[in-house]
């Protein structure tokens, strides 16, 4: 019997017989069927009890255990049962849709789990009060107290930090794509090697020149500064492969139309390219919003509030996470995770917001002009 | 190399095919004046450009970095006419047609000598810049590609923006260019919808109109029918015969009977063989060179008989 045959015989449902009419039942033919199922139900239970049996035996006690040994046992009998009812070829068809299947699964899983993991944490600390105050007069182990302070921070550092890059690096996306000048190779190679730059010489750098020989102020402009040079590499590399995807016969077009190449670019070309754009704009912030080093460097962190970026220390989320966590006692630490779990709900807030103003943007030009 | 002679096919207005016939025209129905007549679409009086321009290739040979691949090629592309470049496959024909509005020189390694006047002026001189060139030659892709961020109206107006020019009437010029490609009646209720909701041969339609918008004197069309279906292609060739009294209008195909049914003169072009440069083997009025055309292999390729 072949595969076909037998998918036939599993996979469709005869259609209800029908009463009066000659109409057919709709029929949505499965991509698994009866004997599929149950084979992998039973991998699954194979799984289970076998993880289970060897966690007795051996007495290993860790729940990650159980899961790695289930994993594997369960992908084993997976393979096993479908090669001793089908073939090999079935087999390993199954095993690695199977594998697939599991890995989109366990991100997700682990992604999960450290959001409940913080939210859980941090839920039992937030109050508006948290929100709305700061740490300027609270001691360790006062009660109240909040970040406000630092969501300040961060939201001024990003935006001085997003104003600075990301039109630096769309235009050097452009440069890269669209000019190709004779610098391109050299731009790219630098472009490059600063994306692996660690994230505390950026900070040195800035605090080498900025603070200390220009004399300037720690503040939230050093740091908006510092992060800007983390962002950059990020959006020009995601900017460029947007504008990759941009078919050429639209250039192409543009350029026939009796167009300069920068009315091309403009006009057509970055619209064209710009929920990209944005993405590739949310993947630096998103490169830059947690990180804690060059912010210590550069605005040297505070307990209270500073409005001012170009003026004093300031602090921002992550740099509060990571000051209060080491703190040694119950209510520096409740404090640090319920500022993580303002961090996590705030880098979400803008992801939303940036892509709804892409879209709209997009529908508004659609629409109108 | 066979002269040209420029001898008008048809005296008075294209002749007409259009309407709901079924039957794929023949040579004969294109050629019969007294075939049924199109009713002018243009509500709108027809545009300023009435006096159409005409261009002379001389001796062009195109490069790709060393290698040739189009040697010597003159043509000269009659005003008000509708000239078909034939010829298999890599031959060089869109070379030829790219060359003719210096978009064959976005190609980094291309390469180009001959003489190319439009009305007398050579266009790869210092007197035209190419964005000029651009302007007043107009091209229309195999691929249709509205600007898919832009709506209708907005892809028709993109040539005046993108060349900084302006026009005092945007909604008319938009409804005359929509009017001219054949499209204003399917989408004059959709004009602020984006340009990717309509179908393949509205797009391209849509293209051709947003090529007149800048009112070209010469429009260049490379294989615009080749994604198409046959009624698109047939609305497509009768506006192709509408535009070609105030537009020069060069066109590159591989079908065979669009050539006879849309072109007044025509240009076949062969690769003798392997590693040598395309050449215009024939040139002449479309009838002759169909015919009873005086190179051999114009006629094996005319007659399917290639190869």
């Amino acid at each position: 019997m072949t595969l076909l045959d037998e998918r036939a015989e599993h996979d469709v449902h005869p259609a209800e017989p029908a009463v009066d009419s000659d109409e057919q039942a709709p029929v949505r033919p499965r991509l698994l069927g009866r004997r599929d199922r149950i084979e992998l139900a039973v991998a699954a239970a194979a799984g289970l009890t076998g993880s289970g049996a060897m966690c007795l035996v051996f007495d290993w006690s860790h729940p990650l255990t159980y899961a790695i040994w289930a994993l594997i046992i369960f992908l084993l009998s997976t393979y096993l049962l479908a090669r001793d009812s089908q073939s090999p070829v079935v087999a390993s068809d199954r095993l690695v849709t199977t594998l697939v299947w599991t890995s989109g699964v366990a991100t997700v899983l682990v992604l999960v789990w450290m959001i409940v993991f913080v939210v859980a944490k941090g839920l039992p600390g937030l109050s508006l009060e948290f929100l709305t105050t700061d740490m300027a007069s609270v001691g360790p182990l006062d009660d109240g107290g909040g970040v406000l302070h630092a969501i300040v921070g961060t939201v001024q550092q990003m935006l001085i930090a997003s104003a600075i890059s990301i039109p630096i690096a769309i235009l050097t996306a452009v440069y890269l794509h669209e000019v190709r000048g004779r610098m391109t190779g050299l731009v790219r190679f630098v472009i490059d090697a600063m994306s692996g730059l660690p994230s505390i010489i950026a900070g040195l750098f800035i605090y080498t020149i900025w603070v200390l020989q220009a004399g300037n102020q720690p503040s939230g402009m050093a740091a908006g500064l510092a992060l800007a040079i983390l962002m950059i590499p990020t959006v020009a590399r995601t900017a460029e492969e947007m504008l990759k995807t941009i078919d050429d016969g639209l250039r192409e077009s543009a350029l026939a139309l009796g167009a300069p190449q920068w009315r091309s670019v403009m006009q057509v070309v970055l619209p064209t390219a710009r929920s990209g754009l944005i993405t590739a704009s949310i993947l630096g912030v998103a490169r830059a919003i947690g990180e804690t080093a060059p912010v210590l460097l550069t605005a040297f962190g505070s307990s209270s509030t500073n409005w001012s970026p170009v003026n004093g220390p300031q602090s921002d989320l992550p740099l509060f996470v990571y000051q209060l966590l080491r703190q040694p006692n119950e209510n520096q630490i409740q404090r640090a995770w319920t500022g993580a779990l303002v961090l996590v709900v705030l880098v979400l807030v803008l992801f939303v917001l940036a892509r709804i103003i892409g879209e709209r943007g997009a529908r508004a030009r659609g629409g109108s002009r | 190399m066979t002269t040209f002679e420029p001898e008008p096919l048809f005296d008075a207005a294209p002749p007409p095919y259009t309407g709901p016939v079924p039957a794929v025209p023949t040579y004969a129905s294109v050629a019969t004046p007294d075939a049924p007549t199109v009713p002018a679409v243009s509500a709108v009086p027809a545009t300023a450009n009435t006096t159409s321009s005409r261009l002379d290739a001389t001796d062009v040979t195109c490069w790709f970095g060393k290698r040739k691949v189009l040697e010597r090629c003159s043509l000269a592309m009659e005003p008000g006419k509708v000239t078909a470049l034939i010829g298999p496959s890599g031959c060089g024909k869109s070379t030829f047609l790219r060359a003719l509005n210096r978009m064959h020189e976005l190609v980094p390694s291309a390469a180009i000598a001959g003489e190319i006047a439009l009305d007398g002026v050579d266009i790869y001189s210092e007197a035209m810049s190419p964005t000029e060139v651009r302007s007043r030659i107009g091209m229309v892709f195999q691929k249709p590609n509205p600007f898919p961020a832009m709506s209708i109206a907005d892809n028709v107006l993109s040539g005046l923006s993108l060349s900084g020019m302006s026009h005092e009437d945007p909604d008319a010029l938009v409804e005359q260019c929509l009017r001219r490609a054949g499209l204003w009646d399917e989408v004059a209720d959709r004009l602020h919808e984006g340009g990717m909701s309509l179908s393949g041969g509205q797009q391209q339609r849509l293209c051709i109109a947003r090529s007149l918008a800048v009112h070209p004197d010469v429009l260049l069309m490379d294989e615009p029918c080749s994604a198409l279906d046959p009624i698109s292609t047939r609305v497509i060739e009768r506006t192709i015969r509408e535009l070609c009294e105030d537009i020069t209008i060069v066109i590159v195909t591989h079908n065979m009977q669009q050539a006879q049914r849309v072109s007044d003169n025509c240009a076949f072009f062969l690769v003798e063989s392997l590693r040598e440069p395309g050449r215009i083997v024939e040139q002449g009025p479309t009838d002759r060179i169909f015919t009873n055309p005086s190179d051999p292999r114009t006629y094996d390729y005319v007659t399917g008989q290639f190869g």
